[in-house]
């Protein structure tokens, strides 16, 4: 039996003031694509960063990737993980060929890669476009563009499909069955469920920092 | 590390050449700044050139520190979280940033002191220690903005308490630059100012390579 891509016992995450997270229990097996519902505020950008082991829980243990969050066993499996937020992750100044480029760079992979990416997603025509010049559409292709060159093993979504054409949802869903293909896993993070019900396998429901389990 | 200091340091360079938030609007108000002030005390010739080095280190610390800020607006949290991921130590981070600031401080120096010895007209003896005193005066306050900036973001400020926090600190290094100034004005050796600014300077980068990582995680 394969290990669990996320495993979460009685996490909980404090931010200055008060919990945000409480007694977070959740697994999520290879092959499974998760949607996170809540209202605004309820805490699932911070579970997802959680699952991105960029928060540290303050209670509760887990695994990501096989790596045990607070440690430094995180370092070695950040690489594997991919993460989209509702904020655009592109420097503004520089074209959005630069700024996958930039990213192959620092992985250490070829920019052929990064450019090959772009005209996956469909920005063929923009690559040289200055990202302060380019749609809200167009950056969150770019986004995507930079999972596309690093498949990641954990795919985390942050509200995602804000701001994406038909075709560029087709893009996100391509994507993410890719993911669970390859044996990785996704999460998708919403509150609007409709609009993402059709890229999950399965859904648990956040509210108030506590995960209420599966969605109606 | 040194690969990613190296990448990110170009990238910085590039974003603030397509930007100019340096070249364009924090050096011409440096200039101004330099402007008025003689505007504001008269043509006393003999005051302007007993002031002038100190304005001029004043002007590049404060404006210095404005310097070191614009990181912060263009790295946000997004990109910083997808440098964490790619596993983009924060000490790569830290040096890159303080590189690029201490580029864009020189060249910020290099304009406001043409600007000095146009309206100041200071008599400076020995100015070849010029080339060593203000990139040395210009890393440490490059370090000590940077430093700031990741100590503000962790107090979740970072635009608005990072120069509080960083002009008090910069402040023995305005003391020690304008001393070796003064020191030149009056013909006597500076070593010791040159040196005590490169020990500040390596204190500081050995700080915000060895904090930078708890500062992230705060």
């Amino acid at each position: 039996m394969s290990l669990p891509v996320v495993s979460l016992e009685g996490v909980a995450v404090r931010r200055p003031g008060a919990l945000v997270l409480r007694q977070v229990t959740l697994h999520l097996d290879p092959g499974e694509s998760l949607g996170v519902f809540g209202a605004n505020g309820s805490g699932k950008t911070t579970l997802l960063r959680v699952l991105a082991t960029l928060l540290r829980p303050v209670a509760g243990a887990g695994t990501v990737l096989g790596a045990r969050l607070g440690t430094t066993e995180v370092e070695v499996v950040r690489p594997r993980i991919g993460l989209v937020g509702h904020e655009p992750a592109l420097a503004p100044h520089l074209t959005l060929a630069e700024n996958l480029h930039l990213i192959a760079d620092l992985a250490g992979i070829a920019r052929a890669r990064a450019d090959a990416a772009l005209v996956d997603v469909g920005l063929a025509g923009a690559v040289d476009r200055r990202v302060v010049h380019c749609s809200n559409g167009m950056r969150r292709r770019a986004e995507f563009a930079r999972i596309v060159m690093r498949p990641p093993d954990l795919l985390l979504l942050d509200e995602a499909h804000l701001g994406l054409d038909p075709e560029a949802a087709r893009l996100v869903a391509h994507v993410i069955a890719g993911v669970t293909a390859r044996g990785g896993a996704a999460v998708v993070v919403s509150h609007e469920r409709e609009r993402v019900a059709a890229l999950i396998s399965r859904s648990v429901r956040v509210h108030d920092g506590v995960v209420t389990g599966e969605a109606a | 590390m040194i690969r990613h200091v190296r990448v990110l340091l170009a990238a910085h360079m590039r974003d603030e050449r397509r930007a100019g938030e340096v070249g364009l609007v924090i050096i011409p108000f440096g200039v101004v700044a330099l402007l008025v002030i003689p505007m504001a005390v008269g043509i006393d010739t003999p005051l302007l050139d007993r002031i002038g080095p100190g304005l001029f280190w004043t002007v590049l610390v404060l404006f210095g520190v404005v310097v070191t800020q614009r990181q912060s607006a263009t790295v946000g949290d997004a990109r910083r979280d997808v440098l964490t991921l790619l596993g983009v130590d924060p000490a790569a981070r830290f040096a890159a940033a303080a590189l690029a600031a201490t580029i864009l401080l020189v060249v910020f120096a290099a304009a406001i002191a043409l600007v000095t010895v146009v309206l100041y007209d200071p008599a400076i003896a020995g100015a070849a220690w010029l080339a060593l005193l203000v990139p040395l005066a210009c890393a440490g306050i490059a370090m000590v903005g940077t430093i700031a900036v990741a100590v503000a973001g962790g107090l979740g400020s970072r635009s608005s308490l990072a120069p509080l926090l960083a002009v008090p600190i910069a402040v023995p290094i305005l003391l020690a630059a304008a001393q070796a100034t003064e020191g030149l004005r009056a013909g006597a050796g500076i070593l010791r100012w040159i040196l005590l600014l490169a020990v500040v300077d390596v204190v500081l980068a050995l700080a915000g390579v060895l904090t930078a990582r708890p500062l992230e995680e705060s």
